[in-house]
């Protein structure tokens, strides 16, 4: 059973270009809900630009956004983002407020909770994170491996339908990865809708439901992660596996 | 030793300072704090629009930004204060009834610090990390109110010091009111040190008023960089080691 109340996504043919940069070139991905996909591929390949594209931090040129089925093209994007929690590499916490008071924040403004309550809601968040000691601190106090799961903290406060994660753990020592990719690994099992861009082969061979390699904008392989590891069909895919693994 | 007299006489006249002081307390020092604190205020609540400004994604809210920063930024500050008061000065009174050169006074300082604030501002809001502005869309928080909850919050906090250097300058520029011809009781410190020089003919009246800018600039100055050592080093901090993952996924059995 999910604990959490999670929707598909579905991005259908895909564009974006910034300026003659074709940087999304028909893209489709389908993330069926309560499932993980990860976007593995080299550098510029488009992974952390169909992420933003998919909850519209940039629109894109043209294609569709389907969440739940339904187009979000033509919602309020502030809204739509509301629905879809994102991680970033650099934690991007706000290095002014405390732990909680991060967590807090959106609660307060957007879900006009009470200040109490949002307090309460946001430790709770804290506390399924292991942190909730550390609420009254600021981030610049933590390890990286702290801030990150803050980070995933503040994003599932917002009780999002879908999670991104845009790879969350390039920025931490080695010996924090760990932490990280257990929690994201939890909130799969929990049956979180994710799509996580990353460069842990690891995680995505054993935690993912699909895996989607993309090279120069577009999808040039996906499938399950026994098939797409085990059985790369064309020469991009192996030779790309073959220089990470 | 002549000349040593002669200019202890001249400039540390202690009897003319003892004259001048009480003029200084009641009269110069409150009028000084009231043209630079009034035309601070004036002068980041402008300066703020205008760096909102000169971030816009609107080209002529940029361009009007740009222009009005380049024009006051590069006029002399006794030349602006005199075009604004002798020029609107008289519509002013006509208008409101207010002799006072003050309102142009201030007028003047607020138009020249502004540009200065604005760009001081600017800066700040851009050296912020784009992360954040990010990761407040990302949120759901839209374009403006992520500015102006995450992002300016952080810049401001960061050109503190530039801010304060800010305030000290109008401090000191204030003292060119008087070039709008000032009653007594309009007097600020410089036009009441003036005063005291023409009256005596010696120049202690002037120590007198010098002492006072520098009692205002120089702990300011000195907050100035106790600010910025602060904001560069940060309170003392204990960094923990992670408590790795042990601690994670309580919650999280599905």
């Amino acid at each position: 059973m999910s604990q959490f109340t999670s929707g598909s996504l579905e991005a259908k043919n895909v564009h974006l270009a910034f300026g003659h940069n074709k940087v999304l070139r028909g893209i489709d991905l389908s993330v069926p809900a309560g499932t993980t996909a990860s976007v593995i591929g080299p550098s510029g390949s488009g992974k952390s630009t169909l992420l933003r594209v998919m909850n519209r931090l940039i629109e894109p040129d043209a294609g569709d956004i389907l969440l739940d089925g339904k187009s979000v093209l033509k919602d309020n994007p502030d809204e739509l983002r509301r629905r879809i929690g994102m991680v970033f590499q650099q934690f991007n916490l706000f290095p002014h407020k405390s732990v909680g008071e991060n967590v807090a924040f959106a609660l307060r403004k957007l879900r006009k909770l009470p200040k109490e309550q949002a307090r309460e809601e946001a430790l709770e968040q804290l506390d399924l994170v292991g942190l909730r000691h550390k609420a009254d601190v600021r981030p610049a106090t933590l390890s990286g491996g702290q801030q990150q799961r803050v980070a995933i903290a503040r994003a599932l406060a917002m009780k999002p339908e879908v999670m991104f994660f845009d790879e969350a753990t390039s920025a931490l020592d080695p010996e924090l990865v760990k932490g990280v990719l257990a929690l994201m690994a939890d909130l799969a099992k929990g049956g979180m809708t994710m799509v996580v861009v990353t460069h842990e082969m690891g995680f995505s061979r054993n935690v993912s439901d699909t895996v989607t390699f993309m090279d120069g904008g577009v999808v040039v392989e996906s499938g399950p992660p026994g098939q797409v590891f085990e059985n790369p069909q064309t020469e991009r895919l192996q030779g790309f596996l073959s220089d990470v693994l | 030793m002549d000349y040593l007299n002669r200019l202890a006489e001249t400039f540390l006249d202690w009897k003319a300072i003892a004259e001048v002081l009480p003029a200084m307390f009641s009269v110069g020092l409150p009028n000084t704090l009231v043209l630079a604190i009034v035309s601070g205020i004036i002068g980041c609540v402008v300066g703020m629009v205008l760096a909102l400004m000169g971030i816009s994604r609107n080209p002529v809210a940029r361009w009007a930004a740009r222009v009005y920063t380049d024009v006051f930024r590069g006029l002399p500050a006794v030349l602006t204060i005199l075009v604004i008061g002798l020029g609107f000065g008289p519509i002013f009174r006509e208008l409101t009834g207010i002799a006072s050169p003050y309102p142009m006074g201030i007028a003047a300082l607020s138009l020249m610090s502004s540009a200065y604030i604005g760009e001081i501002f600017r800066s700040g809001i851009q050296s912020v990390d784009k992360g954040q502005l990010e990761a407040a869309r990302a949120l759901g928080f839209g374009y403006g109110p992520s500015l102006r909850m995450v992002v300016v919050p952080q810049g401001i906090r960061r050109v503190l010091p530039a801010l304060v250097n800010q305030f000290i300058a109008l401090i000191k520029e204030s003292s060119l009111v008087f070039t709008l011809g000032l009653l007594a009781s309009e007097r600020e410190l410089f036009q009441i040190g003036q005063d005291a020089a023409a009256r005596s003919g010696n120049l202690s009246g002037y120590v007198a008023a010098a002492v006072f800018y520098l009692a205002m600039t120089v702990p300011l100055t000195h907050f100035v960089n106790w600010i910025d050592a602060r904001l560069r080093t940060g309170k003392p901090e204990k960094k923990e080691p992670d408590e790795a993952a042990a601690v994670v996924g309580k919650g999280a059995h599905a």
